[in-house]
């Protein structure tokens, strides 16, 4: 795949490319048809795989996803849009009472292979429950997986892999980053529950995903001008966890801050911590450190840049790190 | 025998039960009935149906069978063998009406009460009491006799067998789809949401709602002030309300939407008026809401008795048979104690087996904490 991508694009082409190879592919939610969903991430598609395989759904999100597990079970393959992250709730049910565990409630008789693609995370100005971080709800239910790309690469082969996965896998977008660009190669060159070091650094490991990732490697720019050598580690899944990578880095830095749009109380980064705590007791120079919302509903678009984690939150935090 | 789309399916895309009954109006609407409580046969002009004595038999062996089984079962949970059961009590014919109107390619999304339809299904009885003694969810193949596994969310299964019916749309093949459900499960917006669509896709489903008139302490009253049946044309769909203790009209309406749904015609809901003799579970204590006398006055309805009174009537079995289904009763009834008290526990390390399909790092490392941490006890590696 020659040239610079957006993520928007990339995520295109992986639907396109999935929907080729395999004819049991199905995309399913709402305004993904003629309009191409309101990101455009499905532009295109159904004009070229009919109506049938690019299935504009009526608007209801248990319904969406409670039909596809009955399409998975049937033998498709339901590639599921949740067209913003504050309205998959009314799928809660369906996702983690039914989705994620009808697997072991079979005993493996049967196998869900749905992705449910979710925009989520904020930065964008927009409306109430268009912005929302709730990757913890879904990483804490187990039968299900959970990723989040941060680049154009990774947004077109870890969806690509997670179609392709027997599992249920929930995909969330950036969406604040759908217009970035970067290369994509020619294959995926990572496992997609692997994390990856985005940056190579010596003094302290900056953990992020998804739309974070960006902030972190700035930050780690920034940083490097005041002497210090930041490592990013992009964490890529959040279900299952590549703690093995995030030792190996923190053993090396001795410092860890975790950063994430998600309230910092019971998100993503206590899990990290805690963890990390256990593996890294006799490294770690200074407790690991959250930068994430705060726990309060997802502010007005006017003040959400003071909720959101930026480059200097960032720098703060790792300057708390380096006061221990 | 394969029944496409045929003529008689499609005249009765609209079947004559009324419709526009006002609320409130107390008019009762038509209940579809082809044996009345006296055993008396009865026919109705859109349901036809045609049986041989042999099949009204096998009909009886049916229902005193999935009675007994379900009386065993609750006898199991008072010894303790089992932890809570469902009872279907009164909702035989409902399930093996139903269920016998199925063909082998349909499929059935069952409750957690369904067990009539299982048995209608060929399931081994014993692998629904797994999940009653707690030894595991399910655990049945869904796929090996087109019987999904027991839902307890409810009306959560609706959607399931809507998706289910889109892709046998989609595979262009003519099988057909039941979705069980209940009263209760109506007020459910799942239900609701599997009925818009399955109605805008044209689903090859059946939403067969058993009105048992308890959702465990809550009547009927409480989910709706119209008869449910009745909820179908709002979603542009044929609706009916049918006896649902008469075995023949369940199954003559049942074949009847079937066929309807498989020949491209859309979905129906079937709403079997029928009544749940039991409490809603083991557990449950239905003389804090409910008279005594309503549940006789039931009694006299029962779907077991009205079809012995028909083939007394008609003659059409004698003593050897009605001798040969009582065996068939104590047969069953001991094979399901031996085969509940012989059911052993899992090994533990079944809570890690199946939770994905492809391997997944914590929860194999978290099986091998437990594991070692069991094998640390004395005689723990023997676990």
């Amino acid at each position: 795949m020659a040239g610079q991508l957006s993520i928007a694009k990339a995520l295109n082409e992986a639907l396109r490319k999935s929907l080729e190879n395999d004819p049991k592919t199905l995309l399913m939610g709402e305004d993904i048809g003629k309009l191409g969903g309101v990101f455009r991430i499905t532009d295109g598609l159904q004009k070229d795989f009919g109506e049938s395989r690019v299935i504009d759904t009526p608007l209801a999100e248990s319904g969406i996803v409670g039909t596809a597990i009955g399409l998975a079970l049937r033998g498709y393959r339901p590639v599921v849009e949740i067209q913003f992250d504050g309205f998959v709730y009314p799928a809660f049910d369906q996702i983690v009472s039914q989705l994620a565990k009808m697997h072991a409630r079979a005993l493996g008789h049967v196998k869900l292979p749905v992705t449910v693609r979710i925009p989520y995370a904020g930065g964008i100005g927009a409306v109430e429950h268009h912005s929302e971080s709730h990757e913890a709800y879904f990483a804490h239910t187990a039968g299900l997986r959970v990723v989040s790309p941060s680049n154009a690469h990774d947004a077109h082969w870890m969806l690509r892999q997670a179609i392709a996965s027997d599992d249920p896998v929930i995909f969330l977008e950036p969406k604040r980053r759908y217009w970035d660009k970067g290369e994509v190669g020619d294959a995926a060159d990572l496992p997609l529950h692997d994390a990856r070091i985005a940056r190579g650094g010596t003094d302290a490991t900056l953990i992020a995903y998804g739309p974070m990732v960006k902030v972190c490697l700035d930050a780690a720019a920034a940083a490097e001008e005041d002497g210090r050598s930041l490592e990013v580690v992009d964490l890529r899944s959040l279900s299952p966890v590549d703690f093995a990578a995030l030792e190996a880095s923190v053993k090396r830095t001795g410092r860890a801050i975790v950063v994430h749009e998600a309230p910092v109380f019971l998100g993503m980064g206590a899990e990290l911590a805690a963890r990390l705590t256990e593996r890294c007791f006799y490294h770690l120079e200074a407790p690991v450190l959250r930068v994430g919302g705060f726990h309060a509903p997802y502010p007005p678009s006017r003040v959400e840049e003071a909720f959101l984690p930026d480059l200097d939150r960032v720098l703060d935090a790792v300057d708390r790190s380096f006061a221990y | 025998m394969t029944v496409k789309s045929t003529a008689r399916a499609r005249k009765k895309a609209a079947p004559a039960v009324p419709d526009n009954l006002p609320a409130g109006s107390g008019a009762q609407p038509e209940l579809i009935q082809l044996l009345t409580p006296e055993g008396e046969r009865v026919e109705h002009p859109d349901y036809p149906l045609t049986t041989t004595p042999e099949e009204l038999r096998d009909l009886y062996r049916d229902l005193v069978l999935v009675r007994r089984f379900d009386a065993e079962a609750t006898s199991l949970q008072r010894q303790g063998e089992l932890g809570l059961w469902a009872s279907l009590l009164g909702q035989e014919a409902a399930q093996v009406g139903s269920g016998r109107a199925m063909r082998t390619g349909d499929y059935a999304f069952p409750t957690y009460r369904e067990h009539g339809v299982a048995w209608c299904r060929d399931v081994d009885p014993l692998n629904l009491l797994g999940m009653f003694r707690g030894v595991n969810h399910g655990g049945w193949d869904p796929n090996e006799k087109n019987f999904h596994l027991y839902t307890i969310v409810i009306g959560a299964q609706a959607l399931h067998a809507t998706g289910y019916a889109m892709g046998i749309t989609k595979d262009g093949t003519d099988d057909a789809v039941i979705a069980y459900f209940g009263d209760g499960a109506s007020s459910q917006g799942d239900v609701s949401e599997a009925f818009t669509f399955a109605s805008v896709y044209n689903a090859p489903v059946v939403f067969f709602c058993q009105n048992n008139q308890w959702a465990i302490s809550e009547p009927t009253t409480n989910q709706t002030k119209i008869p449910l049946y009745r909820r179908a044309s709002g979603f542009g769909f044929p609706g009916v309300r049918v006896d649902g203790n008469d075995v023949l009209a369940c199954l003559a309406v049942t074949r009847w939407a079937l066929d309807h749904a498989r020949s491209g015609n859309g979905p129906v809901l079937v709403e079997a008026f029928t009544y749940r003799m039991g409490a809603h579970t083991t557990s449950d204590d239905p003389t804090r809401y409910r008279l005594a006398e309503e549940t006789e006055a039931w009694r006299a309805k029962d779907p077991i008795s009205r079809l012995k009174a028909h083939l007394d009537r008609e003659g059409l079995a004698d003593e050897a048979f009605f001798a040969s289904v009582e065996a068939k009763s104590e047969e069953l009834g001991l094979r399901v104690r031996e085969g509940v008290r012989s059911m052993p526990d899992p090994d533990p390390t079944l809570i890690f087996d199946h939770v994905y399909a492809e391997p997944h790092t914590l929860v194999d490392e978290e099986r091998a904490e437990y594991v070692a941490y069991a094998a640390s006890f004395e005689g723990g590696e023997n676990l």
